[in-house]
């Protein structure tokens, strides 16, 4: 194994004794639960805010990835309890997190101590309180950044870790954060959305959005502040959060997110409101000084990179020999900050296996490759992919080579099979629909790679449910799993969009049985073919000629 | 079995009475807790008391209270559910916005695993429900050592985290 100089945040003593005060605080509440001494009314909550859910056939353990990092250390961690606890393998989810889904209630406090050994936790991953932090996965290479999100991301980790006022919120909250110019974090619909950003006078601070969410009632997220100063971040968090959890409705919970809260006072109320409630705190004693936030900033350090000339002649040539190399890595590489470099993504969406599923034979092989590839670091994104930030070019025929051997080398990241998928009615009590076997059908179907090149830029999501964890209303192709009579159905929207010019899907019509959905998939890329102007992506098209020819042709179909 | 309470870190006995109606007419002698719409109805009468004391609905806006956290001795907060976190929010209020430094008790539904997070945010007295013990409910209040964010009972811990021996970081 190889050893480098961490790049990501390590807990110092203080960290970790409040990770191992919660194990020992949700080990006695399991034992009051387990001796009659709490009743399950009294535990769910515990338990939910532990990671915690009881799912359709087993309990579903989430353990939070901060903002997506990952060393090589946690990742064979989790295959090791994925192995001793689980069947072998783990779902990476949407929030950058990874769940198993058998583990026993009774192992869980074992699980979290051992999780607390490589400084992980499961500590509001599930409940009515502030969930784990997301960013960028492309956090600290990518060319398009403000300044780097990671510092940031861990100060508003440690704000909503463990904070006294608001566990008991109204319901879950969400907190995006990225500094690049191109959003790959659904900025726009979370609860809140900081974009950093700078102003005139050079300074960092946050756009900060709110109110945006997925779910029963999609809404992008409205601007409150375009400007905040970077010191004032968590005196403002803690006052948005203050309005919302006064004031957020908890007689409904459809309606308790804070989404409804800001749409039923309107932007601006609710906007007058926060800077209110902040007009008491700021300046006061959670303002962030500039050494806390440069603190924070050297747990990221570049890592020890080569100084290499810029694009490496070996990798071009591999590039114009070898086409199925060529054609990974135009999907699955991404051009770096630093000259000779490439980010890579490792892709869990093989034709067969369920989106962000791996086995922990995988994990270790994977840990493996990053640490002899890219400085034992690694990403999880939020569409439930893998990321290798730092690898030089030189290295990428070669680690391309062991990735396909491991199956997580289809050339499909932004392509139409790479399929962001909720759980589903296969694991998940919440489900009115299967996810999985919808993915499934719809990866055979189209699995000729030059069509699906050709086909080009396309987002497809599928939810089993309204609650939207496969982030359906922001797929270019959008597939919700519906309940009629007891059956299941699937609604299709097309024409969303992540990113910087978010945009909800709108629903095409009545919806479809399992079986027709690879057909009106089929239907709804044939349309774009005929309809699409040169170099133009399929939501380019929906946006310019509207859903109306789509339409036809899938029902026209549909009567025969 | 009476209510059990617990207060600055000791179980003790409850002296007070808590008036859960919101309209009553008679009110009883002796240390006792009325309710918001109680106290705004009749707070000259009351206040003359010396021993009343007013509990609020998760509902209820501290602000209400403002004028009157000088001179009352106790002020209880109303947690229906565990998990309605309202209270919280106006613990800190009371303690931190209106100066309140009298006994701010929580009622309702207080158990043993949220006595932390409450005394973060300026609860000092529980009275913990009744089919829970007060004895055992006692160590919910040593859940956590510390924690980062600035509460009613700490600075944020990057204010302190520089300072002579307090922490070992490695």
């Amino acid at each position: 194994m190889l050893f480098y100089r961490s790049v990501m945040y390590r807990y110092d003593s203080f960290d970790q004794r409040l990770v191992d005060e919660r194990v020992a605080q949700y080990r006695d509440q399991t034992r009051r639960y387990l001796a009659g001494d709490l009743t399950e009314d009294d535990f769910r909550p515990l338990r939910l805010q532990n990671g915690l859910y009881i799912q359709k056939y087993a309990p579903m353990l989430r353990i939070s990835i901060p903002y997506g990092l990952l060393s090589t250390l946690q990742l064979r961690t989790l295959a090791r309890i994925g192995r001793k606890y689980d069947r072998s393998y783990g779902h990476f989810t949407t929030r950058q997190n990874i769940q198993f889904n058998w583990p026993k209630l009774e192992d869980v406090p074992d699980i979290l101590a051992e999780l607390a050994a490589v400084e992980m936790h499961a500590i509001q991953t599930s409940g009515n309180c502030i969930r784990n932090i997301t960013s960028d996965h492309f956090a600290g290479v990518a060319g398009d950044e403000v300044a780097d999100p990671r510092p940031y991301s861990e100060l508003v980790r440690q704000w909503a870790a463990l904070h006294p006022e608001f566990a008991y919120l109204p319901r879950k909250f969400k907190i995006a954060i990225t500094a690049a110019t191109t959003d790959r974090t659904a900025l726009l619909v979370h609860d809140i959305g900081l974009q950093i950003v700078r102003n005139d006078a050079g300074e960092i601070g946050f756009r900060v959005i709110v109110g945006g969410g997925m779910g029963r009632t999609p809404i992008i997220g409205h601007v409150i502040r375009e400007f905040l100063p970077r010191a004032e971040i968590l005196n403002y968090l803690d006052a948005i959060l203050r309005v919302y959890n006064r004031y957020g409705r908890r007689d409904n919970k459809y309606k308790a997110r804070v989404k409804i809260l800001v749409k039923d006072r309107t932007p601006e109320v609710f906007a007058r409101d926060v800077e209110e409630e902040w007009s008491h705190q700021r300046g006061g004693p959670a303002t962030v000084p500039d050494e806390e936030i440069e603190r924070l900033a050297a747990h990221f350090p570049a890592p020890s990179y080569d100084v290499l000339a810029g694009d490496d002649p070996t990798y071009k040539s591999e590039l114009a020999d070898n086409r199925a190399f060529s054609n990974w890595a135009k999907r699955n590489v991404h051009s770096h900050k630093v000259a000779g470099y490439a980010i890579v993504t490792l892709s869990l969406k093989k034709t067969g296996v369920p989106p962000g599923d791996v086995t922990s034979d995988q994990m270790d092989a994977i840990a493996d490759l990053a640490d002899h590839y890219s400085f034992g670091e690694l990403r999880v994104s939020h569409e439930q992919n893998l990321i290798f930030a730092d690898v030089r070019q030189a290295d990428l025929f070669a680690l391309w080579t062991e990735l396909k051997a491991l199956g997580v080398a289809t050339p499909n990241i932004g392509l139409l099979t790479n399929i962001v998928c909720c759980p589903g009615g296969d694991f998940c009590s919440l489900a009115n629909a299967k996810s999985i076997p919808i993915a499934e059908a719809i990866q055979r179907r189209f699995d000729d790679l030059d069509y699906l090149h050709d086909i080009g830029e396309l987002d497809l999501n599928i939810s089993g449910c309204m609650n939207a964890c496969g982030h359906h209303h922001v797929g270019h192709i959008g597939i919700l799993g519906v309940d009629k009579n007891g059956a299941e159905w699937y609604q299709v929207s097309i024409g969303g969009s992540q990113g910087n010019d978010a945009a909800l899907g709108k629903v095409i019509g009545p919806s479809f049985a399992a079986h027709q959905m690879p057909d009106v998939i089929s239907r709804l890329i044939d349309t774009y073919i005929d309809n699409r102007h040169e170099d133009e992506a399929f939501v380019d098209t929906v946006h310019r000629i509207g859903i109306e020819p789509f339409k036809e042709r899938v029902y026209a179909a549909a009567a025969h | 079995m009476p209510q059990q309470l617990i207060k600055d870190r000791t179980v003790v006995d409850d002296r007070w009475t808590l008036l859960r109606d919101v309209t009553s007419e008679p009110i009883p002698p002796g240390p006792i807790i009325v309710s918001l719409p109680v106290w705004k109805a009749r707070r000259d009468e009351l206040a003359a008391r010396g021993d009343v004391g007013v509990w609020l609905a998760a509902a209820d806006d501290p602000a209400e209270l403002a004028a009157d956290t000088a001179t009352l001795p106790l002020i209880a907060v109303d947690f229906p559910q565990f998990t309605d976190g309202r209270g919280y929010s106006i613990g800190r209020l009371l303690r931190e916005r209106y100066g309140f430094a009298g006994e701010l008790r929580a009622i309702g539904d207080v158990q043993r695993d949220q006595l932390y997070y409450l005394a973060q945010c300026g609860f000092n007295a529980f009275a913990i429900r009744a089919d829970h013990s007060a004895g055992d409910a006692l160590a919910g209040l040593a859940a956590f050592s510390d924690g980062y964010q600035l509460t009613n009972a700490r600075t944020p811990w990057f204010r302190r985290r520089a300072e002579p021996g307090a922490t070992d970081v490695r």
